[in-house]
């Protein structure tokens, strides 16, 4: 008698817990996308002062970079789904490695980023724009410093999912952590989708004389 | 007791911690690059991240998340802190989304109190023409502080009604995410410490700060820039919270359409604080990296070839009004739900087209997008757009009027009472009608060529944002006080502050309009006698004081009716919102049992008629 009762009180809490979970989701989900959509507004007040400023200019820019960088960081979207579908199969191994091979995707992005479009390391590629020379120096430093912010923020968020997970944290049924951050890889990836033509390809290049 | 042991005071220590920290980081990279070490305008800049983020670790507003990180699970603590007094609360981080909701009201009452001193400062030396103390520089501070402190307030002061109301109103436990809750309260108090720290430097172009004036002027502007920048965040992450507690939190048989109305005014509110606030953070941004980095997208920017390979003065306005203009939205939409929320109660009678009231608060919030042009009518746009935004500007007064005429609706043959809140509530409507009725002469470019930068815009922008806000946010402060402090408020000391507050204001505001009329131009320290507006301008000084006055009687009258004020009784105003059918004050968490919505919310004097069903309280 007594077994059987805690056996439904245990029942009962369980369907509890598993009910406030289910509601919570509801909530973390709505809630990300709420942010995205303000994010949005962010992206596209980017996007209005680079239409505003350049019209239809744009500046001489590498294109082979332009197409590594915006290849690689497609692909890591790839891995990215990879690596939700492994955990919502209970693959931890395999999980670990695409999430991992994510992040390493967007390390080489954000290397190309800061060596290739920036020019920051002198000694591997001369780039030829600075943040202060002309309005289109400064709308690219703009638009892929505050899509690199976000990839670094990305990056991060995938070690902290990529910690938990080894620690044993989510399951297939949850793993709200591994959904979020996914979805805000994405979200990054779909955000340079936008970027990328408006810097790289919209327009005519022209080159300045200062 | 330990003061270490209020998160206030060790978030202040965090703030001048980080603000060394990040001073000292700007300085080494500097010479790491070969640079002088001090440069003001990084190195503030490196200060005021740090100081916020440091104020943020200190005040103990991220430690749940930190946890999070490393998978460390942290419950829910209800209740005041364990061992210490129960006011402690309030000064450090708490979840309860009543806290929270009183400490956003608290601080944005007090910055209101101080951005309107800065105001009675700079009257005083209006009052006559010459210049009497206050020098032209300090006067442009005193002037640019009272409105991004005013408007700081306000944001607070919306901040603080839909915290505490909205849950309740709903019927809700708390907030969606009450940690991302707390984070949005406290994120505003460096950004205040940050505001304040800018007047020591000074700042000089009026709240808009266009470049290329804000570009050029002393390093107290990316103080505000980035103290700007963090009341967004709050912004942001606020309205995020309360749509989603809106979507996902209603009570059974609680659908939209039978929300409380100031839901929907909230509802619309938060859309335009979610999205727009987006554009002048962005804004903000860029001025203090042209600032500080030189890049040049304001700054026009010549080549040996006369063109202009630099940015443009104009692009910031854009940015900018594409939020502030939606924004003054912000200010005035939850006001407007307090009006439509307080008058059936105080009428007796449903609330006149519910359903119009509530779209008529979207309409506005979507149609303020498309409006932002008309502030820049003088600014050498194409003149083709004048057209454009005036129709859609002017399109605006539709669906206030639409508010007008159904708070006319509720009123007409009403068994009209008028204790403090009901008083506060139909001034807000008659100041708000002034505002209204010189907003469309404003919105016209033909009459905005003449009026604009005058003081005709100080005395509409004055009207609207009093009548939208400031009257119904006292109103809401004397309506929810019994149900906050379980204490009545002095009613006779609430009807003085109103007789005085009332007309005190319909003057200032005509008479600043009159003033704009006259010539006199708005945010300028002296004025040529010859105008004729000096008795003008005594009279606006005076107005100015005696409604200082009054708000200090409303303060005497809150402080000592939480002592002694008659006991309130659950629900003194027999009001049928769910939050006046429990205790007051309102207890820890908030309803015993789940509600159900059986009716509709503003049935009142309909017999039979339910709206709230409560188990154990009963229907009356």
């Amino acid at each position: 008698m007594t077994a059987i009762t805690t056996g439904v009180h245990a029942v009962a809490a369980h369907h509890e817990a598993h009910d406030d979970y289910a509601v919570q989701l509801r909530r973390n989900r709505l809630g990300l996308w709420l942010f995205f959509i303000s994010e949005a507004f962010l992206f596209g007040g980017l996007l209005a002062t680079r239409f505003y400023l350049w019209g239809d200019t744009r500046p001489e820019l590498d294109q082979a970079i332009g197409l590594i960088v915006t290849s690689v960081l497609l692909l890591s979207s790839v891995s990215m789904r990879l690596a939700e579908t492994a955990m919502e199969k209970g693959n931890r191994q395999l999980f670990s490695i695409f999430i991992l091979l994510t992040a390493f995707l967007g390390l080489v992005f954000l290397g190309g980023v800061v060596i290739f479009e920036w020019g920051l390391i002198p000694a591997l590629y001369q780039g030829h724009l600075t943040p202060w020379g002309d309005k289109y120096g400064a709308v690219v430093f703009a638009m892929t410093g505050m899509h690199a912010l976000h990839v670094v923020s990305g990056i991060v968020f995938i070690f902290i999912v990529w910690n938990l997970a080894r620690k044993g944290h989510f399951s297939p049924q949850r793993h709200w952590g591994v959904e979020s951050c996914a979805i805000y890889w994405h979200y990054v990836d779909v955000v340079w989708i936008f970027f990328y033509p408006a810097l790289y390809l919209i327009g005519n290049a022209v080159h300045l004389s200062h | 007791m330990q003061l270490t042991s209020l998160g206030l005071v060790r978030g202040i220590i965090g703030y001048f911690v980080g603000l060394v920290v990040g001073m000292a980081v700007v300085m080494i990279s500097r010479l790491a690059l070969g640079m002088s070490a001090w440069d003001q305008e990084a190195g503030w800049v490196g200060g005021i991240i740090f100081a916020t983020i440091g104020f943020m670790l200190a005040v103990g507003s991220m430690t749940d998340w930190l946890k999070w990180t490393r998978g460390v699970e942290t419950p829910f603590h209800h209740g005041p802190p364990v061992g210490k007094p129960a006011w402690t609360r309030y000064f450090s981080v708490d979840y309860n989304h009543k806290v929270i909701g009183i400490q956003y009201g608290v601080t944005g009452f007090l910055l209101l109190l101080i951005g309107g001193s800065f105001a009675l400062v700079f009257r005083a030396e209006l009052a006559d023409s010459g210049i009497s103390f206050l020098q032209p520089g300090t006067y442009n501070t005193f002037l640019s502080m009272h409105a991004w402190v005013a408007l700081a307030s306000i944001l607070l002061g919306v901040g603080g009604m839909a915290n505490y109301l909205v849950p309740l109103m709903i019927g809700a436990e708390d907030m969606a995410f009450p940690r991302l809750n707390a984070f949005a309260y406290w994120i505003n108090v460096p950004a205040i410490i940050t505001l304040m720290i800018s007047m020591l430097f000074g700042w000089d172009s009026g709240w808009t700060a266009y470049p290329p004036l804000s570009l050029r002027g002393p390093v107290g502007y990316q103080m505000v820039f980035w103290a700007i920048f963090s009341i967004g965040l709050s912004s942001i992450l606020g309205s995020l919270n309360l749509i989603v507690t809106m979507l996902t939190m209603r009570p059974k048989g609680m659908t939209l359409f039978r929300m409380p109305i100031f839901c929907w005014a909230i509802l619309a509110t938060s859309i335009i604080q979610l999205t727009a606030t987006q554009l002048i953070g962005l804004a903000f941004l860029m001025l203090s990296f042209e600032r500080t980095l030189g890049m040049p997208f304001f700054n026009p920017l010549y080549n040996a070839l006369g063109e202009n390979i630099g940015g443009q003065p104009l692009l910031f306005q854009h940015l900018f009004w594409f939020y502030s203009h939606p924004a003054v939205y912000v200010f005035v939409l939850p006001g407007l739900g307090i009006i439509s929320e307080l008058l059936p109660v105080f009428a007796r009678k449903p609330l006149f087209g519910y359903r119009w009231i509530a779209l008529s608060s979207l309409a506005i919030a979507l149609v303020g997008f498309l409006v932002w042009g008309h502030h820049m009518f003088t600014s050498g746009y194409g003149e083709y757009l004048r057209v454009v935004f005036m129709i859609s500007t002017l399109l605006v007064a539709v669906p206030t009027g639409v508010k007008f005429f159904s708070w006319l609706g509720t009123l007409w043959g009403g068994r009209l009472t008028f204790p403090t809140p009901m008083l506060f509530t139909l001034g807000a409507i008659s100041v708000f009608l002034i505002g209204g009725l010189s907003g469309p002469i404003l919105a016209t470019a033909a009459t905005d060529l003449f009026l604009h930068d005058s003081y005709f815009v100080v005395g509409h922008f004055h009207a609207t944002i009093f009548g939208g806000f400031v009257f119904p946010f006292f109103a809401a402060i004397y309506y929810w006080y019994p149900k906050i402090t379980g204490r009545m408020y002095n009613e006779m000391l609430g009807k003085i502050h109103f007789w005085l507050m009332t007309p005190g204001f319909w003057v200032m505001s005509l008479a600043q309009m009159t003033a704009g009329t006259m010539g006199m131009r708005r945010r300028i320290a002296d004025y040529d006698p010859a105008l004729g507006v000096e008795p003008v301008h005594m009279l606006i000084t005076i107005a100015g004081f005696v409604i200082a006055f009054s708000i200090l009687l409303m303060i005497y009258n809150l402080f000592t009716s939480a002592e002694v004020g008659a006991l309130a009784g659950n629900n003194p105003w027999r009001s049928r919102s769910p939050e006046w059918q429990i205790p007051s004050p309102v207890p820890e968490h908030s309803y015993a049992q789940p509600i159900a919505v059986v009716g509709e919310p503003y049935d009142y004097g309909l017999a039979g008629s339910t709206y709230v069903a409560m188990a154990g309280a009963g229907d009356d």
